[in-house]
């Protein structure tokens, strides 16, 4: 499609000298476009991979090109047309990214779907986004979208991957995958032109994609993104980071996730990288081993568990390995992190730390996956200073980054040799971000959705007309020009001295502790901030049991007073870590109490995925709240709770309140 | 595939057969055949003689009396093994796996039946014997695929959970490509979820692979949604026989094993 002087003109130099695609100029602006680039500058390069009966199975680009544009032409004989939507619904498959590329090969639009959505979840979405075709990975789907068929009339066929158990289905509305194929090919022997006018149809500013923000609150919105949304923040984000075609990625987030969308999807169109599917999602680290990414996505749950999971096999190692293990880790901590920067670091050191590479970090990396990993991201919510700096200082550079659908992912990253646990990074290129009056972060930039997909009076109340959009969070820039985000707008609240107040923050550096399990954090309106505290009782029965300290129960654990003593201790650390913020710093905690019952999603006191109810616990709780707003140093209390059978009881405690000591704020709030 | 039952021959028949240990009879009498691609339930209370009539049909016991007819043809009492070569898998009511092999290992060992080539070829694994070792385990792959374990491919079955384990002795049986497979109590101590499970493979396993299964089961639920026809045992006597409605509304039946609700 391109010559070769357009397209080495077209290259973007990158300040590591590798080649990305300019998709603006060179016309490479939609994924068809970028496919049909693709599949002739590097024809022979992977493009993707699944793990199919045992065996990794590869595609080249050029392979992929033929895949796609045969079931876009069987699309286009089963009459799909300009602006149809098809549902895209399973895990993630190859064939259901080639599904989406040859939609949008016709100029239609893919909608993808959670996969483990249930079946009234799924309607919502099919019959709000108006799609006529849904293309699934297997029998699952197929069950589900049958159920809600009559609500969704404008659904006419079904496409599936996987024919297991559907031979007796009526077909007449269903067809494989392989058959639309087939159709494709007797389609393209007859209009040979048809698909490349097709393509020559699209153009950056259509529509890519639709993505439905799983919607906690209310109904899910359908974001509706561009091309250029998507491949613009692509490429820039690949680019700043260095990503280059011989990059690997696993794919195994949800494709119905922006997220997804941009790093297995997004992204591997931009710079021509090969994305990996895994067998299964209970296979995914097996699969992660084999592959060894060089790039790699994971939430901070994610390695939270890796690291509880390293943690507990070596107490389980030789008393050698511990020994080297304990050695290397201090030797990371005090290098690793300066080594991965690029800051100066003495010759012992720098030697010891290769010794270390070679016993203990090397096998280390090796079995969880990340031996030839160069890019990681977190993101989604914060991530404990002590788990960042164990990958980091391993070599694995493991950066945060702030985003959201709306904005297509990216609105800050932290650029390299510039990370830090307790900020997201600075604004992404094109991006630009204000802090509005109410401390809400704003944005505007390339990423930058469309509109929700009908439903003006949203995008109105999100995106004004230039451009900006709220994400809703709070936060602030710190004197390294770093976005900190501290916190949900609606829950900042003000001291009494009109200081802000950011409860999540607190709850989350408190949350950073093994030993605390929740936290909930009170001062709106207050005087001063005070908390109240759940202990983890794994970890806290662990530490018991090692220092045989017996307990019957989580109440009788969390009265101990040496339990009390050493959550006394970490919410000091917290107080000190407060201090040293610019804007937080009169928010210490002064008062606390550790609750005598876990807080449940049963009794109403969490949602079902776990964050805290403030309004239930104010209200349940406003003795407790009284006294720590008192001078008093115990209270008595009585809960009413729901055991897991759904019968009512009561507990009832005498619980201490202590004061902790607070520090002087290292600088002044400015 | 209950409609055309008359029309399919039987694949197994069991004439007459009396089992006896000492002066426990175990069976006395019992006649009924499975034929071609059914589902068929053997059901009764415990110690009805169930697993023995299972134990006859794969050639464990050798009654005393009675015959049995397999394809069309009057079987002699023979091995174990050779009634396996015949085409008759089976899995057991407490599992008989190799604890220390990994699940793939024990897959594998279905195949065992179909392996030609010598124990030195195989030792050496050149030329043919690594052709034919491919082969199978391409199959066992597919069975693999076909019961979501993926995951455990590598794991030592030892360490499986007990559900799982159920599900690679089923992938093992699945493994020898028999035309009958038996399954002594295959949701035996599963929860619902892994019930639901294992009722979609064997499901699929009649339908896509086209097995005759016969199985013993308690939970009647799954016995009269998975069943075609089902043969109740009680004291070692043939109680009754007949699909699954046929069943619950005989009184012997209700008397000996269902019983009535208490409404």
């Amino acid at each position: 499609m391109l010559l070769d002087e357009e397209y080495k003109r077209s290259f973007f130099i990158s300040h590591k000298n590798r080649p990305v695609p300019d998709t603006q100029t060179a016309g490479l602006d939609t994924f068809p476009r970028l496919l049909l680039y693709h599949a002739k500058v590097r024809a022979d390069r992977p493009a993707i991979r699944e793990k199919d009966l045992g065996i990794w199975q590869v595609w080249s680009w050029d392979q992929m090109k033929t895949e796609i544009l045969t079931f876009a032409n069987g699309l286009a004989a089963m009459g799909f047309k300009r602006g149809d939507k098809i549902a895209i619904i399973g895990s993630n498959r190859p064939r259901l990214y080639w599904g989406m590329t040859a939609v949008q090969c016709l100029g239609g639009i893919p909608v993808p779907v959670y996969h483990d959505s249930v079946a009234d979840e799924m309607a919502y979405v099919l019959k709000h986004a108006e799609v006529t075709f849904a293309l699934v990975e297997d029998q699952e789907q197929v069950d589900k979208i049958l159920e809600v068929q009559t609500q969704c009339p404008a659904l006419k066929t079904i496409i599936y991957d996987d024919s297991r158990g559907l031979r007796d289905y009526d077909h007449t509305h269903m067809q494989a995958f392989d058959d639309v194929q087939r159709a494709g090919k007797s389609f393209s022997d007859k209009n040979p032109e048809f698909l490349s006018q097709e393509i020559n149809k699209c153009s950056g500013s259509d529509i890519s994609i639709f993505l439905y923000t799983s919607g906690t609150t209310g109904k899910p919105k359908g974001v509706v993104l561009t091309n250029d949304n998507i491949l613009i923040t692509a490429r820039n984000s690949a680019q700043i980071d260095g990503l280059n075609d011989k990059d690997e990625a696993l794919a195994y987030l949800p494709m119905a996730w922006v997220g997804d969308n941009i790093f297995s999807y997004g992204q591997a169109y931009a710079v021509g990288f090969c994305i990996n599917c895994p067998e299964g999602e209970d296979t995914v680290a097996t699969d992660l081993r084999e592959i060894g990414p060089t790039f790699y996505f994971a939430p901070p749950r994610v390695f939270e568990n890796l690291l509880t999971s390293v943690t507990i096999r070596m107490k389980d190692a030789s008393k050698l390995k511990q020994m080297l293990f304990g050695y290397f880790m201090n030797i990371a901590h005090r290098t690793g992190i300066s080594i991965l920067n690029n800051q100066p670091v003495g010759f012992l050191d720098r030697f010891l730390y290769q010794v270390g590479e070679l016993l203990v970090y090397g096998p280390l990396k090796n079995s969880m996956g990340f031996n030839r990993i160069r890019l990681a991201y977190t993101a989604g919510e914060a991530i404990g200073p002590e788990i960042f700096d164990f990958f980091r200082s391993l070599g694995i550079n493991i950066k945060q980054l702030y985003g959201q659908t709306e904005a297509s992912v990216f609105i800050t990253a932290q650029p390299d040799g510039e990370v830090f646990a307790d900020t997201v990074g600075v604004p992404s290129p094109g991006v630009e971000i204000k802090i509005a009056e109410s401390g809400e972060v704003i944005y505007r930039g390339p990423g930058v959705f469309h509109s929700y997909y009908k439903n003006p009076e949203a995008t109105e109340q999100t995106k004004d007309a230039e451009g900006w959009v709220k994400t809703g969070d709070a936060g602030y820039f710190d004197d390294k020009g770093h976005l900190k985000i501290i916190d949900r707008v609606k829950d900042v609240g003000k001291l009494n001295s009109g200081e802000l107040f950011a409860p999540k923050y607190i709850e989350n550096k408190l949350k950073f502790f093994p030993q605390i399990k929740e936290a909930v954090a009170f001062g709106h309106e207050k005087d001063y901030v005070t908390a109240m505290v759940n202990i983890d009782l794994d970890a806290v029965g662990n530490w018991a049991e090692r220092h045989n300290i017996p307990y019957s129960s989580y109440q009788e654990l969390a009265a101990h007073p040496q339990v009390f003593n050493m959550i006394m201790e970490d919410i000091e650390k917290v107080n000190q870590d407060l201090a040293a913020d610019e804007k937080l710093s009169n928010t210490q905690i002064k008062r606390f109490l550790i609750l005598h019952k876990e807080l449940d999603a049963d009794d109403g006191e969490l949602t079902r995925t776990r964050k805290v109810r403030r309004r239930i616990i104010s209200e349940r709780y406003s003795q407790l709240i009284d006294a720590l707003y008192s001078n008093r140093n115990q209270c008595h209390v009585k809960t009413e709770v729901t055991f897991e059978d759904g019968r009512k009881g009561f507990i009832e405690a005498d619980l201490d309140i202590k004061n902790v000591k607070t520090f002087e704020p290292l600088r002044k709030a400015s | 595939m209950d409609t055309d039952q008359a029309n399919n021959k039987a694949i197994l028949e069991v004439k007459n057969i009396s089992l006896s240990f000492g002066g426990v009879n175990a069976l006395s009498d019992v006649s009924f055949d499975i034929v071609e691609s059914e589902i068929r339930a053997i059901i009764g209370p415990n110690g009805a003689g169930k697993s023995s009539m299972l134990n006859v049909i794969n050639g464990f016991y050798n009654p005393q009396e009675g015959e049995i007819w397999f394809k069309g043809q009057k079987r002699k009492n023979l091995k174990p093994y050779h009634i396996a070569r015949q085409g008759i898998a089976r899995t057991f009511q407490n599992i008989a796996l190799f604890k220390g092999m990994s699940t793939l290992d024990n897959i594998m060992t279905g195949r065992y039946i179909h392996m030609k080539c010598n124990l030195l070829s195989q030792a050496l694994w050149w030329g043919k014997a690594e052709r034919e070792e491919m082969e199978h385990r391409k199959r066992v792959e597919e069975i693999i695929d076909f019961l979501e374990i993926q995951s455990i491919r590598k794991t030592p079955v030892g360490r499986l959970p007990y559900g799982l384990q159920k599900r690679v002795e089923l992938g093992r049986a699945l493994a020898a490509e028999s035309t009958l497979l038996l399954l002594d109590e295959p949701m035996a101590g599963m929860n619902l979820e892994e019930k639901e499970d294992m009722c979609r493979f064997i499901i699929d396993a009649n339908d896509q692979f086209g097995t005759t299964i016969a199985l013993i089961e308690h939970d009647m639920g799954v016995v009269m949604d998975l069943s075609d026809r089902v043969v109740v045992l009680d004291y070692g006597r043939k109680l009754a026989d007949g699909t699954p409605d046929e069943v619950r509304k005989n009184q012997d039946v209700i008397d000996a094993y269902l019983g009535v609700s208490n409404e």
